[in-house]
């Protein structure tokens, strides 16, 4: 079946009305359309160009596995890490990677707080793409030392014989507990989030097998009004928590920076600026995955234009951030009269020999992202899908540019040296690109990727007239 | 079990509506008439149903999470510097309690009871205690997972998760009365009347 007949479907249904410019939800629908709309996802077979999509991450997860295998076999070595330059890919792509798991969070909690109801069409997807970015992400750490099958040993605090603690000082313990917890957290909000979705899943299931799993798997959901009264306090509770939590994994990951007395890491501006550069390499993710799916399943109705003129204006508003925060960086180091900061900062990024990762950083993160500016630029998907792929690379060369620029030439020109990511550097990374779109799309195929519990929601006969609020 | 008497025929009656507002005006009319033990359901959460429902109390999920991220925070600091900060009569007597001691890491000279970097990770546990405490406490008040309850017997419930609404008076109720609660919830328009088997 496929494209053509999931296609016809969705063109065959006589409610569906195009959505205007300004609407989160085509007007044409009710409850039941809404279920109907989500549920035939998962529970239809999969589409043709799927497996194209798959047969293309699939090969990369072989690929990474190929290159893990082979880094636990020879050992770190076979990366381009040296010393100087002992914090290379792995590094670059931790940041990277969790970065964009942040617009996740943002979405799902930080906007919820905010009253803003577009995010109820966007924050699972976003969600689910926060928990297979950490997952990513928290590879990269783990072989970076070299022998993670014993990476708990160094890095978890459990009784010991020898009476060890790890460091709680040291801002890679502070990591530890904030990468940890916020993948935990994030899987939390997520399923329960999920909860009432697969309630629904379990009504509609035709087989007993599946009815039992999704029966299983919702915890025996009824929708009952007393559970919905503690579960949206639940619900609302995680988001409160989640806000502090999002804000505080980018800063403690920048801690590992500027805690440091390094030249080009030790400033006061990177806990903002790392957090600003979270959320705007997240938004473009969430752009660069949901354009073409909305766009595949034909789910215009739902992600609306107005979903995606919403998120280019939060990916336009956290990368003038970025900016700023780049312009900071320049001025704290002409004014902090330290020699060896204006040199990094100030002669080694604009004119070093890596300077061209420095200039592409301006254009990707600064004059790539100004069209979204106008309105015309918000409204084409084309536009958006490339501006974002534009930013997924810039943060990537941001990443690059803080870890690599400042290690390779510290205060001893003697101890001087250059670096570039070898073969399986390369291998390992795009390995992470396709686990992640493979987990994506497993969960696109298999889970109601839109909640259709907060859907509802927004439908007009949602709301009751002659409550008595306090 | 203490509670041996007559187990009432059925768990209750069923009414299903369109929308939120009827459901809404359904469970006033119930209240008003007296009935305690009811439920609502619905495919999406109506606060002002809800707050009916469960007349106005609060929830006491905020209770919990209160108390799991306090116990978070309090665990992780006093971790911390139990196993950094090296108190000596501490020391000793986890020492003699239980034979085991934290390790004081001399770093720089700096003082062992740093406590300002302590902070991240405490404020981590307290996040990952309160997160915890609210979904497994949320489960818990709701006396979830329930893999059976007797509202499954109907057949239209199905769609409880989809588009309609539904409210049940109990048979515990002690104004429940078989027909009299049957004809009071018909008198309520709704699209139909169900007793719900046990």
């Amino acid at each position: 079946m496929s494209t053509p007949e999931t296609r016809s479907a969705a063109a065959a249904d006589p409610i569906l009305v195009p959505p205007g410019d300004k609407e989160i939800l085509s007007p044409g629908h009710d409850a039941a359309s809404v279920t109907k709309r989500i549920a035939m996802i998962p529970e239809g077979r999969t589409p043709i160009w799927m497996f194209g999509v798959f047969a293309v991450s699939f090969s990369l997860v072989g690929l990474l596995l190929t290159a893990i295998t082979y880094l636990v076999f020879k050992g770190t070595g076979i990366w381009g890490l040296n010393i100087p330059v002992a914090w290379g890919f792995a590094i670059i792509n931790l940041v990277w990677w969790i970065g964009i798991g942040h617009a996740g969070t943002l979405i799902s909690a930080i906007l919820l707080l905010l009253n803003q109801d577009w995010r109820n069409s966007i924050n699972r997807f976003a969600e689910a793409m926060t928990l297979f970015a950490v997952a990513c992400a928290v590879m990269f750490p783990l072989l970076h030392t070299g022998r993670p099958w014993v990476a708990a040993y160094w890095l978890l605090p459990y009784p010991n014989t020898m009476m060890l603690w790890p460091n709680f000082r040291s801002p890679l313990m502070w990591d530890v507990f904030a990468i940890s917890t916020y993948g935990t957290v994030s899987l939390l909000f997520w399923y329960v989030g999920l909860v009432p979705d697969l309630g629904t899943m379990r009504n509609r299931a035709k087989k007993l097998w599946l009815k039992r799993l999704y029966g299983v798997l919702c915890m025996g959901w009824r929708g009952s009004a007393r559970h919905w009264h503690h579960y949206e306090m639940a619900y609302l509770l995680l988001a409160g928590l989640s806000t502090p939590l999002v804000l505080s994994v980018h800063s403690i990951i920048s801690f590992d920076f500027s805690v440091s007395q390094l030249p080009g890491w030790h400033t006061t501006i990177f806990p903002p600026y790392f957090v600003a550069g979270a959320v705007f390499a997240g938004f473009a993710m969430v752009m660069l995955v949901a354009i073409p799916v909305r766009k595949l399943y034909g789910l215009e109705d739902m992600l609306t234009s107005r979903h995606l003129q919403n998120m280019a204006k939060v990916t336009l508003v956290t990368g003038l951030i970025v900016c700023y925060g780049y312009l900071c960086e320049f001025i704290y180091a002409y004014y902090s009269g330290n020699p060896y900061e204006r040199f990094v900062v100030g002669e080694n990024r604009p004119f070093g020999p890596y300077n061209w990762a420095w200039l592409s950083l301006v254009f990707c993160n600064f004059l790539a992202i100004q069209p979204l500016w106008f309105k015309k630029v918000r409204q084409s998907v084309v536009a958006l899908w490339i501006i974002s792929f534009i930013i997924s690379i810039g943060m990537w060369l941001e990443r690059f540019v803080i870890v690599v620029m400042s290690l390779h030439r510290d205060f001893l020109p003697s101890s001087w040296d250059r670096y570039a990511g070898t073969f399986w550097d390369w291998a390992l990374y795009l390995g992470t690109i396709g686990f992640f779109f493979s987990l994506m799309f497993l969960f696109i195929r298999f889970v109601p990727m839109i909640p259709m519990s907060e859907i509802k929601i927004l439908l007009p006969e949602a709301k009751v007239k002659g409550g008595s609020h306090h | 079990m203490a509670n041996q008497q007559e187990k009432p025929p059925i768990y209750g009656v069923m009414a299903e509506f369109l929308n939120p507002q009827e459901l809404y005006d359904a469970v006033k009319a119930a209240k008003s008439e007296g009935y305690d033990k009811l439920d609502a359901f619905m495919p999406y959460p109506v606060e002002e149903i809800s707050h009916e429902v469960v007349n106005h109390e609060h929830s006491v999920v905020s209770k919990i999470v209160f108390a799991g991220g306090l116990t978070g925070a309090a665990f992780g600091f006093l971790f911390q510097s139990w196993a950094m900060g090296y108190f000596e009569p501490l020391q000793n007597l986890t020492n003699t309690l239980f034979g085991y001691h934290g390790y004081g890491f001399n770093i720089g000279g700096r003082p062992y009871f740093s406590w300002p970097a302590f902070i991240p990770v405490t404020f981590e546990l307290t996040v990952l205690f309160g997160a915890f405490s609210a979904v497994i406490g949320m489960f818990v008040v709701n006396g979830l997972p329930q893999p059976y309850h007797p509202v499954f017997n109907v057949d239209s419930f199905d769609r409880a998760a989809d588009d309609r609404f539904f409210m049940v008076i109990e048979s515990a109720d002690p104004k429940f009365d078989q027909e009299g609660t049957r004809t009071f919830l018909e008198g309520l328009s709704p699209q139909e009347v169900t007793d719900v088997d046990w």
